[in-house]
């Protein structure tokens, strides 16, 4: 919403600076956007005479002239415009005065000789456009010593605030003054009712066929009128806040829109078919050609204003190029309706048009002024215009606005946390329009002016689905309780402005707060962090992307698909960050990091419930190892990501123990140098493999590139007890070697789990160190070296006993695998 | 169609199937379609033919050249895919193995996200006031997104949301990605008793893409609600956590009047800095860094509370704004684009998470 200080000052009695005004917009919620004061720059410079103009003596190209700055003084001025001459009316700048076309603050000075005590001024030095062909060239009429800005009209500066949705009443100068008023700021200046005579009957007359399309509306005419342009004074605000001026009819219902919030449309009587205007529902098929040279197909959902030939106006949003007023219009006829905002503001938004009619409609007019408002537009008219009005043709009735509000004063408070005075509450209210209905010491109550829709309004619950009925029924009549009073506290403390509530820490319950993450939480963030420990850098990632590069990485439904995305390649909730992850590491191989380590905390999608939106601890590696001299670099393998995978579940307190791996993993995995790790049958821990060489191809990713997710919605929460006493045998170790040659299919993990099996109250640990395949075997076969850790307990081992265990070992590895030891 | 087209037509079919490999598959398709192949050899013939016959027998040989090419690019794919069949099953590797000890590289290669080490430095600091963090789905019901927030259909702000709408589900209702942290609110609110002290960090989404905005993004909401909670406590819970935050003990904090749907009274938050050099604190300009208020009564309502005894306040604010703020990032695109370089500079140590004892 924008204005001009002297639109303002029309509506408020102030003495207030423009920096006061702005801090105080700022502070009642009408947050200032911007301020254009255009003659800011220009305050100082003067209209001044050029008495004389004289060849310099020592330059071809000067002119040394005697300018008159208004006090009579001649100024010895040395100036090189073609166009100085004397007589003329000119712009004038004294030392001191900084000239925001060149930069420089001007200086006395002396040139070729002679002394150069001012400056005339071009446009271009003025900062005013491109003209540097001479200097300004005044009329003679122009003011002599008068201030150039206020004489050229650019000493009104534009102030744009941004008014809030509940704030219908703020989108007009009118409302901005109450508010300034109401925030000490001077006085509001009354509406000045205008009085009409009526000389004939209406010439047309109103038919509310469907109450939906309008509540209440009354018209008038005025015959025998002369339409042209505006006068200045109004063109300058419309032109001032970015409207073109079109002619007095139109520019006096902007005017209204503008100054008082109150949008009028007019008109032109003799395009008008048949006697009657209609506010009805619009058929299905019909159109409208609005003002704003579109056209517009209407559903029986839009309210219209139509004569006998179709609609002639989206009632409240936008007039019809048809019957508009033009300079060849004799007669009009003013429309002052309230429509029902919601049926305005779904119109408008069907139909995308947004206007200013719109805008103020949708967010609630003054229900109670179209009767003033239609003699003060009327009077306005005839005076720019010419002739006579009609009578009033009404229709429908004033909506029931009327509604009252109480404070209890203890409230500004209790909820607010200032202490405030009764009679500043009270002050404020009344500045604001509302009237006290009934005051004592503990409350007050007022009635609601009939421009605050916004204030103790109707209504408005949507309770919660499956709330309990008495839950319900209480919570609904508390709100009913205490919203009016809420409403009037934020217009005492608004007013008042909120800096003046002192602020209060909030009390704790005690010193030690409790922890602030869930054990779920803490898994989440400590799952990151072991992530990055492990050289993995954090990224986030969008949630969506292309959806053919999502189908890559699993099922991509239609319910996850956006009905609105904002590029093509953001149109699919991605099956698993691994996805967005894998995208970031091709861009950065393309940057020329192809050794890449990037992890995300992020949801993977699977339908669109809470529960379809799994939270997963995501990375991929690709390319190759730090290069180090102790160490040689070699290609990520899936072990890398097996190794990520299990450090999150190890770190999640998973015990490792328990977690069982198999070769069923997702399909963007290689098929054989993946796996899924599991606990239990079911649960599906992690996934973890080399990238499936076609998605790695289709991502532009030439290089090795490997891949894990952890779903840490699956991780069981571990168990809080006590730890157990440690286990500290009194007797040494002993550790044995054996060598199994195995089937290549035999799974290590197998070997393993039936060696620890052999005998669990000796075998403390096995490991396994060594793994070979090659020429030396048979074909096939590979040879999986086992270390064994064998703790006694009551005595020490004897060779016997080590060999009984190592026999036990030998015989359930080869019972559950087939393996053989080496010779 | 002439014999040697059928000729042609069926030789090459069986050439194709009999090719076991692209050297063998090659051959055929040089021998068919190359610059001395059989195909080719008869375009060139087509000089030759007699005028009254040549356009026929010109379509004919189109005709034969496109199937010719669908076939033979039919049977490479056929058998690139054989191939990458082939050599995925002798790539078989035993998963079972016990990974390496030692990742690649250790915590002085990695690092953590600055929108994440906010988002930990929040819950340090407001979890010393006592509050938990809560958390909620990307995908919300537009009830939870908008209606519980006393942002019916038809308000004015709901189009101020450029919100991303996925298709309708059985209800008919189309879910969205929630807008703003505020659907946990009434999640919370649903889910258990006053009091409740929460914050919530998470993702947000706006149907919004240019140098200052990205269609995900991040917010964090607070949520307080008990018995005399006052707008004094909301600007103190606010004061307290921005000077903490920005580690500025004296940072000037200005609260403004505003209007949210589910909030009243409404008022947004600046802190002060200077908008030529950026840095926080000093300069005697404002920045709006927050929108906050008291739980406007309809909410509650919504959510099954009595507002006559249970009041309290809400506030957001934006993770990676103050995170901007807080670093002296110019930027906000890179926020997302996973640039290791950007990464490197500006993540956070993962053994220095953030705490109240050795700083946040």
């Amino acid at each position: 919403m924008k204005f001009t200080l002297s639109w303002l000052r029309a509506h408020l009695e102030t003495e207030a600076p423009l920096a006061d005004i702005l801090a105080t917009l700022n502070t009642i919620g009408l947050e200032v956007e911007g301020v254009e004061d255009r003659g800011a720059a220009l305050a100082s410079f003067r209209i001044a005479h050029v008495v004389e103009a004289e060849q310099h003596p020592n330059a071809d190209r000067l002119r040394a002239l005697k300018v008159d700055a208004g006090d009579g003084k001649l100024l010895s001025v040395v100036c090189g415009a073609p166009n100085a001459r004397a007589g003329m009316k000119g712009v004038v700048a004294l030392p001191g005065a900084f000239i925001p076309g060149t930069g420089i603050t001007l200086k006395k000075g002396e040139i070729r000789g002679v002394a150069s005590e001012a400056m005339m001024l071009s446009a271009r030095e003025m900062g005013l456009g491109d003209d540097h062909s001479g200097i300004v060239d005044l009329p003679e009429d122009a003011p002599l010593g008068g201030s150039y800005v206020r004489w050229a009209g650019m000493d009104d500066p534009i102030i744009e605030i941004s008014v809030t949705p509940n704030r219908g009443d703020a989108l007009s100068v009118h409302g901005v003054a109450r508010d300034l008023a109401a925030a000490g700021l001077g006085r509001l200046k009354p509406l000045v009712p205008a009085r009409v005579a009526a000389a004939y009957p209406a010439p047309l007359r109103w038919e509310i066929a469907d109450p939906r399309a309008c509540q209440w509306v009354l018209g008038r005419g005025i015959r025998g009128l002369r339409n042209g342009p505006s006068p200045k004074w109004l063109q300058d605000w419309l032109v001032a806040i970015g409207q073109r001026p079109i002619n007095a009819l139109v520019d006096v219902t902007n005017l209204f829109t503008y100054g008082l919030g109150r949008p009028l449309h007019v008109f032109d009587v003799a395009k008008v078919r048949g006697g009657t205007l209609t506010l009805r529902m619009a058929r299905e098929g019909e159109e409208l050609a609005a003002l704003n040279g579109k056209s517009y197909a209407l559903t029986a959902e839009d309210g219209v204003i139509a004569d006998e030939a179709g609609p002639e106006s989206l009632g409240g949003i936008i007039g019809g190029a048809h019957s508009g007023c033009d300079e060849g219009t004799t007669e009009c006829f003013i429309e002052c309706a309230v429509f029902d905002p919601v049926r305005i503001a779904l119109s408008g938004r069907r139909h995308d048009i947004r206007t200013d009619a719109r805008a103020r409609f949708e967010r609630g007019i003054d229900q109670a002024l179209p009767p003033a408002a239609l003699d003060l537009a009327t009077a306005l008219m005839i005076e720019l215009c010419g002739g006579e009005a009609s009578e009033v043709a009404p229709a429908g009735a004033e909506p029931g606005w009327r509604r009252s509000a109480s404070l209890r004063f203890e409230r500004l408070a209790g909820l607010g946390g200032a202490e405030v005075a009764p009679d500043e509450a009270v002050g404020i209210l009344e500045r604001l329009g509302f009237t006290i209905e009934a005051r004592d010491a503990e409350r007050l109550t007022v009635a609601v002016p009939s421009w605050r829709n916004d204030i103790a309004g109707a209504g408005g619950l949507d309770q919660a689905p499956g709330l309990a009925p008495e839950r319900a029924r209480a919570a609904a009549e508390g709100c009913a309780a205490v919203e009016p009073e809420a409403d009037l506290v934020e217009e005492v403390l608004r007013i008042r402005g909120l800096d003046r509530i002192p602020p209060v820490s909030l009390p704790v319950a005690g010193i030690v707060p409790p922890p602030a993450l869930s054990p779920k939480q803490a898994r989440a963030v400590l799952a990151r962090r072991v992530l990055a420990a492990r050289g993995m850098l954090d990224c986030v990632g969008f949630g969506f992307l292309e959806a053919k590069v999502a189908a890559l990485f699993g099922e991509t439904p239609a319910a996850l698909r956006l009905e609105n995305p904002i590029a093509a390649d953001l149109d699919q909730m991605r099956p698993t960050p691994v996805a967005s992850l894998l995208q970031a590491a091709a861009r950065n191989a393309a940057r020329g990091y192809p050794d890449a380590a990037l992890a995300e905390l992020g949801a993977a999608y699977r339908d669109p419930s809470p529960e379809g939106q799994l939270q997963v601890a995501a990375g991929v590696r690709t390319g190759h190892t730090p290069r180090h001299w102790a160490e040689a670099t070699r290609a990520v393998d899936a072990m890398d990501a097996k190794g990520d995978a299990l450090a999150v579940l190890a770190a999640l307190g998973v015990p490792m123990a328990a977690v069982s791996v198999t070769t069923d993993a997702p399909g963007f995995y290689h098929p054989g140098r993946s796996g899924v790790l599991r606990q239990g049958p079911k649960t599906v821990l992690a996934t973890f493999g080399e990238v499936h060489p076609r998605v790695a191809a289709a991502l532009d990713l030439t290089g090795p590139a490997v891949a894990f997710e952890v779903f840490l919605d699956a991780v069981p929460e571990p168990k809080r007890r006590k730890k157990g006493a440690p286990d500290l045998p009194a007797f040494q170790p002993v550790r044995r070697d054996f060598a199994f040659l195995v089937d290549a299919g035999v799974s290590a993990e197998a070997v393993l789990r039936a060696a620890r099996g052999a005998d669990k109250a000796l075998i403390a640990e096995v490991v396994l160190f060594d793994r070979y395949a090659g020429e030396k075997l048979p074909e096939g076969k590979v040879s999986l070296a086992i270390q064994a850790v064998l703790q006694p307990r009551e005595a020490t081992l004897t060779d016997a006993g080590i060999e009984a265990a190592a026999a036990k070992i030998v015989a359930a590895v080869g019972k559950a695998t087939g393996a053989v030891l080496r010779g | 169609m002439s014999d040697d087209l059928d000729a042609l037509r069926g030789e090459t079919a069986s050439a194709l199937a009999a090719a076991a490999d692209l050297r063998a598959w090659d051959a055929v398709r040089v021998g068919t379609l190359g610059k001395s192949g059989r195909l080719t050899g008869l375009l060139k013939g087509l000089g030759g033919v007699p005028a009254e016959d040549r356009r026929e027998r010109g379509a004919a040989l189109n005709r034969l050249k496109a199937e010719l090419e669908a076939a033979i690019e039919a049977r490479r794919t056929a058998l690139e895919a054989a191939a990458l069949e082939a050599r995925l099953a002798s790539e078989r590797m035993d998963v079972s193995l016990p990974p390496r000890a030692h990742a690649p590289g250790g915590a002085e290669l990695g690092g953590i996200h600055p929108i994440s080490r906010t988002i930990e430095e929040l819950t340090a600091i407001f979890g010393a006031m006592g509050f938990r963090v809560a958390e909620g789905p990307d995908i919300e019901s537009d009830w939870l997104n908008f209606s519980a927030l006393n942002i019916p259909d038809h308000h004015p702000a709901r189009q101020d949301h450029d919100t991303f709408y996925l298709p309708a589900g059985a209800d008919g209702r189309r879910p969205v990605l929630r807008t703003h942290t505020s659907p946990v609110q009434a999640r919370t609110m649903l889910g258990q008793e006053p009091p409740i002290r929460v914050i919530v960090p998470g993702r947000t989404w706006r149907a919004d893409h240019d140098a200052t905005h990205s269609p995900m993004f991040h917010q964090v909401e607070g949520l307080v609600i008990d018995r005399g909670i006052t707008l004094g406590h909301l600007k103190g819970c606010l004061i307290d956590f921005l000077r903490a935050f920005f580690g500025i003990g004296d940072l000037p904090v200005r609260f403004r009047a505003s209007y949210f749907p589910f909030t009243e009274p409404s008022m947004e938050v600046d802190i002060g800095w200077n908008r030529k050099t950026g840095e926080l604190g000093k300069g005697g300009d404002w920045l709006e860094i927050l929108g906050s208020g008291m739980v406007h009564p309809r909410v509650l309502a919504n959510c099954g509370i009595d507002a006559r005894e249970w009041q309290g306040f809400a506030f957001g604010m934006g993770i990676e704004r103050i995170t901007m703020l807080k670093h002296g990032m110019p930027d906000l695109r890179p926020f997302y684009e996973s640039d290791l370089r950007w990464l490197r500079h500006y993540a956070a140590d993962p053994l220095s998470p953030p705490s109240l004892t050795e700083g946040v």
